[in-house]
């Protein structure tokens, strides 16, 4: 269990904390919308660390005023894909920045299994690693 | 459970969220009205809107309700009692240049200071904004611009271009489902205004009863009365800083009198053009006269030859 000490993904802003509420998650969104931040949700079922680009869902919101156009958006990802990894993610659009400024897991599936550590014996005794999620041998959407 | 930094917004708004209302007096709580509107800003948002519009006395009068709700609704929570927040929804009808517009502009901000909406900006679109070019388009189109109002109020100018019944395939109600879904499910979150002509506004509610219904408050724009359109022209051009010099002031209330027997009466808006016109001749006057040294008097006075020399004095046709 070297990979998944606690049986949580952890990766983006919180992922060491409990759950954060529908409450806590607003009070973030409006804390991204007071800097200027445009939110986007995504979601996975192969959150391998290196997978670096989930899929989209919708587009990013630019122009919000308000945390409950994110969260309306965010309760819809939910309801379609109930069991697959979401977050959302603030996107900063200042010249020379523009990049993700924030980004945290807002959905997880009821069990997570992490990650397993391959070990590819190369030429001599030279070892090779790799890491891959124990539900990707399986089709999308029947992972977890 | 643990602190979440930049949440706690500093400003100067009363904080739109009711619990946090009332956590932010801890003290002594509010018993009475007045107490309420002392730490409200409710009686200068009255006050203002006295002050800057003119007539409109029912639309006022429904602002002063929806106000006194307000405070009524505080002071229930204070003592335990369950109170839900209005539907807030409008629907303005009117001729034209009755303010319809204006108002909306100012409810924004109005609902925002009496606390019922968290953000307080305006959202103005039209058809265009909402309807989508080809199938599937429209949802979209029409979900981005309700997100964006999140918060604030959506004002739909001319609303009655949603629908078009000679046209059985047209993307409009598609727009006008969702935003019928958003109206009623998300009340809290945002305020929809819509607006338009009274006779096209009829048919279009006529079309769509369900719309109709979910409009808490239908607010007919009354036609200004002259003396009332006298008093808008002249804080348009207080604003402006100009002023009537001698005797235009009178020859401005004949000219309305005039006006207002012509076709398509456009109410403020016919009185700004006319002011409008009034400044073009004032200007060309001034022109006229190369070598003449202008005073800010001179330069900021409307004379009664600029209102005579409209076309209206001279004929009894056409529309000056």
């Amino acid at each position: 269990m070297m990979t998944n000490p606690t049986g949580r993904l952890t990766q983006g802003q919180f992922s060491f904390l409990p759950e954060l509420t529908d409450a806590e998650i607003t009070l973030q969104i409006e804390y991204g919308l007071g800097k200027g931040y445009a939110w986007s949700v995504e979601y996975t079922d192969d959150p391998h660390p290196r997978n670096t680009y989930w899929d989209m869902y919708g587009m990013p919101m630019f122009d919000l005023q308000d945390a409950a156009g994110v969260l309306q958006e965010l309760t819809a990802c939910r309801q379609a894909f109930p069991r697959h990894y979401i977050r959302l993610m603030a996107f900063n659009a200042t010249r020379g920045v523009e990049s993700v400024a924030m980004c945290f897991i807002v959905n997880r599936p009821p069990v997570e299994h992490g990650f397993m550590l391959e070990r590819q014996e190369a030429q001599g005794r030279n070892l090779r690693y790799t890491t891959s999620g124990y539900g990707v041998s399986r089709p999308e959407g029947e992972r977890y | 459970m643990y602190a979440i930094p930049g949440i706690h917004r500093t400003g100067a708004q009363p904080s739109p969220v009711p619990e946090e209302v009332a956590t932010a007096a801890p003290a002594p709580v509010a018993r009475t009205v007045a107490a309420v509107l002392a730490d409200a800003q409710i009686e200068s948002v009255l006050q203002e809107l006295d002050t800057d519009l003119v007539g409109l006395a029912p639309v006022k009068a429904r602002i002063r309700d929806i106000a006194a709700l307000l405070v009524i609704d505080r002071l229930r929570m204070n003592l335990g009692l369950a109170a839900q927040a209005p539907s807030l929804h409008m629907c303005f009808t009117g001729n034209p240049g009755t303010g319809k517009t204006t108002v909306a502009l100012r409810m924004a901000t109005i609902l925002h200071r009496l606390g019922y909406v968290r953000k307080g900006h305006l959202v103005a679109v039209t058809r265009d904004d909402l309807v989508g070019q080809y199938i599937g388009h429209t949802a979209p189109k029409t979900r981005e611009v309700l997100k964006k109002a999140m918060g604030g109020v959506l004002f739909i100018d001319e609303a009655y271009y949603l629908y078009r019944p000679e046209n059985e395939r047209d993307y409009g109600q598609e727009a006008i489902e969702i935003l019928l879904q958003v109206m009623e499910n998300q009340r809290d979150d945002l305020v929809v205004i819509l607006a338009g002509y009274s006779d096209r506004m009829d048919t279009f509610f006529q079309s769509n009863p369900g719309m109709s219904s979910r409009i808490a408050h239908h607010l007919a724009f009354p036609d200004y009365a002259p003396p009332e359109l006298m008093q808008i022209a002249e804080k348009m051009l207080a604003t402006q800083n100009y002023h009537f010099g001698a005797g235009a002031s009178e020859a401005f209330g004949r000219y309305l009198e005039l006006r207002l027997r012509q076709p398509h009466f456009a109410n403020a808006r016919s009185v700004r053009n006319a002011l409008d016109r009034a400044r073009l001749r004032q200007a060309s006057r001034l022109f006229a006269d190369r070598d003449r040294e202008l005073s800010a008097q001179d330069l900021s006075t409307l004379t009664e030859a600029d209102f005579l020399a409209s076309r209206l004095f001279h004929t009894t046709q056409g529309d000056a």
